[in-house]
């Protein structure tokens, strides 16, 4: 493990130092039927245990402030530095994402939505035309009815001008509305390492814990977890990889095939 | 034919409601939860469900169940439009009584192809 340095699997050897000096005395006192003594030594065996334990809580604590307060984005123009300030912490962050997200998806819709009708539209019209071009072909159409097509032929040269220039617009400004993925991206990297950071501060916290269990006795009962099939869990990760997660509609399609859908 | 789409996210609505329409299903209604999305059904408007899983308030799941539950609506067909992608879940889902099951990111295609599924059963 690359953060062995972090997590130390021993106690400092000064402590450990003290307590074998102090186990020593305590035998000592014992045979000299020192109870006095005895109970004193205990009291600093218990007090040295205490210590360790403020010493190592303290360090993490300040490691822990230290991730958060480390925890900052570098605006680069004086818009995101506005918006930026007035996120404090990892959540604010994330519900930022959301929001960015949600309006590039809303703003992305919007343009498609009007787009659509648009290039139905022209397809719409475009058979028409054909069709009534191929009348003419055929020679089936009266001279009056080629005048209308003439004209209406030079109405639709002129609105597939617009149309495309309209859909090439939408199409540009879709594209721009990706640009949220540069800031999400960033607010992101940020709240993984920070979690990363206290996932490794947390697991430091673990093992020092299983120290003091170790000197004080204590044993855990520890429970699995199970978790219902009726709860949502949301998208799994990796699921390529894993027996119990579907990666497709294929699976799903397939399990459900077995279960006689 | 009337149809409710229940999604917690807008957008995930928004997209469904766009794809029915291409489909020419053009009556839709959009709850964002099961607890909102109950008693718009319990008024008998509509024929089809189309749910998330995961949601806040009341889940899916439950939606699913408490409509399997209910003497009025337990014919309705439902339409489970969700990432929950556990094997276990989608088990559950099909034994709690759902119509079709489709796993998020999906294509127009799947979800025309579920639909069209669903309703050449219940015929």
């Amino acid at each position: 493990m690359s953060n062995d340095r972090k997590i130390r699997r021993d106690l400092e050897p000064e402590v450990s130092d003290k307590l074998r000096q102090q186990v020593a005395e305590l035998n000592q006192c014992l045979e000299d039927n020192d109870y006095a003594g005895a109970m004193n030594l205990i009291n600093e065996l218990s007090e040295v245990r205490d210590q360790s334990l403020y010493r190592e809580v303290g360090r993490l604590t300040r490691t822990l402030h230290e991730a958060i307060r480390n925890f900052q984005i570098d605006p680069r123009s004086e818009e995101q530095k506005e918006v930026l300030s007035l996120m404090t912490d990892a959540s604010d962050r994330l519900a930022y994402v959301v929001q960015m997200t949600g309006q590039a998806a809303n703003r992305t819709m919007d343009l498609v939505e009007e787009s659509m009708p648009v290039a139905q539209a022209l397809g719409d019209e475009a058979t028409v035309l054909r069709e009534e071009w191929q009348r003419l072909r055929r020679r089936e159409m009266q001279p009056a009815e080629f005048r209308d097509l003439f004209g209406r032929i030079d109405a639709f040269f002129v609105s597939v001008t617009s149309d495309a220039e309209a859909i090439y617009n939408s199409l540009s400004e879709i594209l721009l509305a990706q640009d949220f993925q540069d800031l999400t991206g960033q607010v992101i990297q940020r709240v993984t390492a920070l979690v990363k950071e206290v996932e490794e501060q947390m697991l430091s916290l673990v093992v020092m814990a299983s120290h003091v269990d170790q000197l004080t006795g204590t044993v855990h009962q520890l429970e699995n977890q199970v978790v219902s099939a009726e709860q949502g869990q949301g998208p799994q990760m990796k699921a390529e990889e894993r027996e119990d997660v579907v990666s497709g509609q294929n699976d799903v399609d397939d399990l459900l095939s077995s279960l006689g859908f | 034919m009337k149809i409710l789409i229940v999604d917690d996210f807008s957008t995930m609505r928004r997209i469904i409601k766009n794809l029915l329409r291409d489909l020419g299903f053009t009556n839709t209604d959009e709850a964002d939860d099961g607890n909102t999305a109950m008693p718009m059904l319990k008024t008998g408007k509509y024929d089809f469900l189309i749910t998330d899983w995961n949601m806040p308030g009341m889940s899916g799941f439950d939606l699913l169940k408490n409509v399997r539950a209910d003497e009025d609506l337990k014919t309705l067909p439902v339409l489970m439009v969700t990432a929950e992608a556990k094997r276990d879940q989608i088990v559950a889902a099909a034994q709690a009584g759902v119509n079709g099951y489709v796993v998020k990111p999906f294509t127009a295609a799947v979800l025309k192809e579920k639909i069209e599924k669903v309703f050449e059963r219940i015929q």
